[in-house]
């Protein structure tokens, strides 16, 4: 509990910082769109105006300051604005329409779990012949580890159009750029799980002359279990990024990705932060889920939280 | 067909000399563990180069890895414009002033309870999120040039470093800090002598998962929106024009300055770990 | 003889039966701790009324739960009494802390896995601003006397259970305190250590002469190192008894055969058993 005030008091800074930064940097585009509609600016010209700092304008013209919060198409959107439009882009609209975030949401986190259990499956297979079979251990395993130190999202536009050139589009290709993102983390995660337990249970088992499959299925599998869930939960928010940046290439029309791209493209900004926004609590979603999911499965085991 | 047949071939000889070399008396020694997956991938490599050949895949599906070495050579200058603006410029120096904020904006968290307790969840939160989105944000604040891409790459290290370092921080005893107190030693004292040398290898931990995302961050952000360099422009524009063999050679430069990347800062580690069970194995 | 004019040393010089008055180095009086948990109040120190004098060496023993670390620590201001009154050196615990008056060692050994044995004994030195040659000086002169000469450019890891222990004294030596307070120091080192580093402590205790105030779960190593012994007893944490030990000063080994030394193990035990109270 005492942990909850804190942590709404540093959400509650945040936003405060948010709006105090919404001040000078959308002052310009304030002061420009006041002297068209021909009120009196300090200075009056645009082109002075250019030359000055933020925090000059702010001081000289602070009438100006409220409409900072309301501007059409501003450098920093206030806080309620991303609000307003979240709001009215996922409550307000049906879900089929084309400019529905649920919509868009829907076609990025389909891609994102079709992605994450392929790659969560193929990773736990490779990871228990890993963990099985020494030649594997000592071919694979190292690439495996290296693989996490490139930035193999770099391979994500190459997919999507090669794919596209043998007509293979929609969510499969981005599912695949999911599934090689979540594949190694689970992997690497997997293999650490399946080896933690002590030599000491290991050598129980063999003085019960208990089969290979016998010490996965009640001691390996059940230790790993921690392990597979802390790289589950990163492994979601890989394939989530490879969802929308498997958007981008292409130039689809659909999903997150392609709202973040489109609102870039057209400067609509407050439909860039909204995108984010909905990207940002897609995520925590995900790995909320996954919390409780590790929380009811390892509890049911025994494990304390 | 031969060519297939011959990669099928080279597929079980490599898999049979790495099952020779594990279970080898040999097989725990440096050169054995390098060799094995040393084979392995040159025989990835091998049987790449012969499946292509064999079946005549098309070089806008998949070059041969002779072919992508063959665009390396002769594109060297251009990978190294690339190099130098994407990871120079946009992500070491996005990862220098990102980490140097979370060290500087951790030891400022750590002296007040509350503000770690409030921060820290919200920090955790944020490093899940996918931060990449806010590339066209920063774009359109920045610009097109490097300053946006070390813009992404500063929020994208900022989190897992800053909550690597509070928790490395918090990682000191009971006992040690009693023994503190005996000497009546000051905050600033206690802390440089104690809390931040034990807070190293946690601090490393957070340092080097930074280093690929630094260059996630400075390569994804480039898709947003670029000049006509960096590594990121070059992939994309590359895949539009369906020049895979110079997408492959951008790769292999990812791939090479990402472990280079990771493997400076594990050897950074090393020097100033040294004293840790983890590092003395 | 060392004669205090304070009032309280005065009392003590009455009360005391026998023993030749000396300065009371730690007073405590009607000392209490009560600990607030989460499943109720934890009486840790009940009433604790002692005086320690200088030069003395008293081993605290009893039961976990006694109060016996908890009072080890109220003298180090580690903790804070609810109750009660404790000076040291004539001050409050806290003072005396702010002073260096007293070098603490813990169960464990404690070292800093990044610095040299060396660097760990200057430890405190740095802390307390010791000039660089004194600090070498200092350096050389504990490690003789725990006889770790030649490993203070060691790392800790490569140093044994008991030499790791001996540094960490070193270290809690190397400032001028003239109390040594000591928490279980030998518990994790196996008899044969133990036995050399009782003789080692006993030899250090006579070439410095400083107040030692020692906890123990050992009825052998409470009546072998003591001067003055006390058995105290859980829930509440309490005194049982003060037993002040007749054997002389000079204690070879094996004292420990002995019938005198026997009959203060006996005392001990009977005392301990008292306390304890199977439930």
């Amino acid at each position: 509990m005492k942990s909850l005030t804190a942590i709404l008091t540093v959400v509650a800074a945040i936003i405060g910082l948010w709006y105090a930064a919404c001040v000078p940097m959308n002052i310009k585009g304030v002061l420009d769109a006041a002297e068209r509609a021909g009120a009196e600016v300090t200075p009056a010209t645009a082109r002075e105006r250019r030359d000055m700092g933020e925090f000059g304008l702010v001081a000289g013209n602070s009438f100006a300051i409220a409409d900072t919060w309301v501007q059409d198409r501003p450098r920093l959107p206030a806080p309620h604005q991303v609000a307003v439009e979240l709001w009215n882009t996922t409550v307000e609209k049906k879900i089929t329409s084309k400019r529905s975030l649920i919509y868009h949401g829907q076609v990025t986190l389909s891609a994102t779990l079709l992605g994450f259990a392929i790659g969560t499956g193929l990773g736990i297979l490779l990871a228990v012949g890993i963990v099985h079979s020494k030649v594997m251990d000592m071919s694979v395993m190292p690439w495996a580890i290296v693989s996490q130190t490139i930035p193999i999202i770099a391979l994500a536009p190459m997919i999507i159009v090669v794919l596209y050139s043998i007509g293979v589009q929609g969510l499969l290709p981005k599912a695949i750029i999911s599934a090689y993102l979540s594949f190694f983390p689970v992997v690497v995660g997997m293999v650490k799980g399946l080896r933690s337990p002590d030599h000491m249970q290991l050598d129980l088992l063999k003085t019960y002359n208990a089969s290979t499959a016998q010490g996965f299925w009640k001691l390996r599998l059940p230790s790993s279990m921690p392990y597979l869930f802390a790289s589950l939960k990163i492994g979601i928010a890989a394939s989530l990024v490879g969802a929308i940046v498997g958007e981008l290439p292409t130039g689809a029309v659909a999903g997150l990705g392609a709202r973040l791209l489109a609102g870039s493209y057209y400067g609509q900004t407050v439909q860039i932060w909204s995108a984010l926004f909905a990207a940002a609590l897609l995520a925590a979603a995900l790995v909320a889920l996954l919390g409780v999911i590790e929380r009811v499965l390892l509890g049911r085991m025994g494990v304390r939280s | 067909m031969m060519l297939v047949l011959l990669a099928v071939i080279v597929w079980c000889a490599g898999w049979w000399v790495n099952s020779r070399l594990a279970n080898s008396p040999q097989s725990q020694t440096r050169l054995v563990q390098l060799l094995v997956p040393g084979i392995f991938g040159l025989t990835i490599l091998l049987v790449w180069e012969l499946l292509v050949r064999g079946l005549d895949v098309s070089l806008v599906i998949l070059p041969a890895p002779s072919v992508i070495a063959v665009r390396f050579a002769e594109s060297l200058p251009i990978l190294w414009a690339d190099f130098m603006q994407t990871i120079v410029k946009g992500a070491l120096s996005g990862y220098v002033i990102g980490c140097g904020a979370a060290l500087l904006t951790a030891v400022a968290v750590d002296r007040s309870d509350f503000l770690r307790r409030g921060l820290l969840p919200v920090g955790n939160f944020v490093a899940a999120l996918p931060i990449v989105g806010t590339a066209p944000i920063l774009v359109m604040w920045f610009g097109f040039d490097w300053q946006s891409k070390a813009a992404v790459v500063v929020v994208m290290v900022f989190f897992p470093v800053l909550v690597n370092t509070v928790a490395g921080l918090r990682e000191t005893d009971q006992m040690q800090r009693d023994l503190m107190q005996t000497y009546a030693a000051s905050y600033w004292q206690s802390f440089f002598k104690l809390r931040l040398p034990a807070a190293l290898p946690f601090i490393f931990n957070g340092l080097k998962i930074a280093t690929t995302l630094a260059l996630v961050g400075a390569i994804v952000a480039e898709f947003f929106g670029s000049p006509t360099v960096g590594m990121g422009f070059r992939i994309s524009t590359s895949v539009g024009q369906l020049a895979l063999d110079m997408v492959w050679a951008e790769i292999l430069v990812a791939a090479l300055a990402g472990s280079a990347f990771y493997g400076g800062m594990v050897l950074i580690e090393k020097t100033l770990t040294f004293w840790h069970p983890s590092q003395r194995g | 003889m060392n004669m205090e004019t304070t009032p309280q040393a005065l009392e003590t010089q009455a009360g005391d039966s026998g023993i030749s008055a000396q300065a009371s180095v730690i007073e405590a009086k009607n000392l209490d701790l009560t600990f607030q948990t989460n499943d109720g109040p934890v009486h840790a120190l009940k009433d604790v009324s002692l005086n320690i004098n200088r030069g003395d060496f008293v081993s605290f023993i009893g039961p976990s739960g006694c109060g016996k670390t908890t009072f080890l620590r109220c003298i180090a201001a580690l903790e804070q009494p609810t109750g009660g009154t404790l000076t040291v050196n004539g001050m409050t615990p806290d003072e005396a802390r702010r002073q260096r008056a007293y070098g603490y060692v813990f169960q464990a050994a404690g070292l800093y896995p990044w610095r040299t044995i060396a660097k760990n004994i200057k430890l405190p030195l740095e802390i307390m601003g010791y000039s660089k040659a004194e600090q070498d000086k200092r350096v050389e002169q504990v490690l003789d006397l725990v006889e770790l000469s030649g490993f203070g450019g060691k790392f800790p890891w490569q140093l044994s259970g008991g030499m790791q222990q001996r540094a960490s004294i070193a270290r809690a030596l190397a400032f001028d305190a003239d109390i040594l307070l000591m928490d279980e120091p030998f518990g994790a080192l196996d008899e044969i250590v133990r036995d050399h580093l009782n003789e080692q402590l006993l030899k250090l205790w006579a070439r410095t002469n400083k107040t030692i105030g020692f906890v123990t779960h050992s009825i052998p190593e409470a009546v072998y190192l003591s001067t003055k012994i006390v058995v105290m007893s859980p829930r509440p944490g309490r005194i049982h008894d003060v037993i002040d030990s007749t054997l002389p000063k000079e204690r070879p080994l094996d004292i420990r055969d002995s019938p005198e030394f026997i009959e203060i193990a006996h005392r001990v035990r009977d005392g301990l058993r008292a306390g304890h109270g199977y439930d």
